[in-house]
């Protein structure tokens, strides 16, 4: 076992486990993108950077591909790490903002204004689909090709390859296709619609607070 | 049998050969990839499908791998490449004038091929070599400081 601390609280991990596992664990809600628990940590989206280290030296990490150490000291919902945070959100939703669960995690890190230009890419490269494919279905048909500015999903020579059984899995796992964004126009990059109109869902137990969960049990920041 | 099927039977015993000169595994797919490249001077479809097969490899790791490296092209290359650099130092000296002279020359774009499948041109951000500019490379020989005017020298040789 590891004992490292998370906001304060002094916690005990098992040995391999990310800080992202661990804090889950805790219920310490983390935002994440690219991570889900049935496929390898990848690390792409950035979403869930933590603050690690002690007094001045501290550094932001990604949480979902960080080992957890003994006496490591981890916040999850700084200062910096909240204004950091904001910030992927944002270049995340200038790439791709006809994604709900990305307009939605903006409504819920109090977002209001995207300051980058915005050209809809329709995919965020969180990888969520390739390594379904291949680690959840076993069967590699699409992946990534290209590199840089120009990196993007595909089938190897734009054929559906003899691999795929149609299983609809990587469409099932986007978080931009599976529920696409139906706002008309954005207003400063943001569709506001969630924002307003978003249902609140309470804890299993609920104390009645009505604020700290907003929609999906993500953390109002 | 058809000739288009024959060409196709050497291609895949070809690939064979430079797979088990490889050593056949998974880690030198690399190292494939280029023998092939210098084969045919290009990636074709059904050498990459042969790779993947013979590798055991979904054929989108091949294809990613192919498409993620500038040195490998998918298109038919020709028998010389010309490689323009269109750095800062090279762009300071006059790089896009002598540029649009050997474009002029060979008739064709950048990437492009030209119909006899002869030259093959294709511009880089930097070689490097930013004392010898304005700079080309021709079949990896370096030409430094060409002027527009000595572009159709050097091309005729």
């Amino acid at each position: 076992m590891v004992k490292l601390t998370i906001d304060g609280m002094r916690i005990r991990a098992l040995e391999g486990a990310t800080v992202l596992e661990a804090a889950q664990e805790m219920g310490i809600v983390i935002p994440t993108l690219c991570h889900h628990p049935g496929l390898s940590p990848y690390g792409a989206c950035r979403v869930c950077i933590v603050e690690v280290g002690k007094g001045d030296r501290r550094s932001l990490e990604a949480s979902c591909t960080l080992p957890v150490e003994h006496g490591q000291v981890i916040l999850t919902n700084s200062e910096k790490v909240r204004k950091q945070r904001k910030l992927i959100v944002e270049l995340l939703i200038a790439s791709c903002p006809n994604s709900k669960t990305l307009q939605d995690m903006a409504a819920n890190m109090g977002i209001n204004r995207i300051r980058f230009r915005i050209r809809d890419r329709g995919c965020i490269l969180c990888g969520l689909c390739v390594r379904y494919c291949k680690e959840q279905m076993k069967s590699g048909g699409i992946g990534f090709t290209g590199r840089g500015t120009t990196r993007m999903v595909a089938t190897a020579f734009e054929v559906t390859p003899e691999e795929c059984r149609n299983c609809g899995g990587c469409e099932w796992i986007c978080p931009v296709c599976e529920r696409a964004c139906t706002a008309g126009n954005l207003i400063d990059g943001l569709c506001g619609g969630c924002q307003n109109l978003a249902p609140v869902e309470t804890c299993p137990v609920c104390t009645g607070c009505s604020e700290s969960v907003g929609p999906h049990g993500y953390k109002v920041y | 049998m058809p000739r288009s099927a024959n060409k196709i039977k050497s291609q895949c015993q070809k690939v064979a050969a430079i797979v088990s000169k490889c050593g056949g595994d998974r880690d030198s797919l690399i190292s494939i990839l280029q023998d092939i490249q210098s084969e045919y001077r290009y990636l074709p479809e059904d050498s990459l499908r042969e790779v993947a097969i013979q590798l055991e490899l979904p054929l989108i790791q091949v294809y990613g791998v192919a498409t993620f490296f500038k040195a490998f092209s998918l298109k038919p290359r020709g028998k010389h490449m010309v490689t323009v650099c269109l750095g800062t130092a090279c762009h300071v000296r006059g790089a896009l004038a002598m540029l649009d002279e050997v474009k002029r020359q060979l008739g064709i774009e950048s990437g492009e091929t030209t119909e006899d499948m002869r030259f093959t041109l294709e511009t880089v951000n930097c070689l490097g070599a930013c004392a010898l500019a304005p700079i080309v490379v021709i079949d990896g020989k370096y030409h430094g400081h060409i002027g527009p005017g000595k572009v159709k020298k050097i091309l005729k040789k």
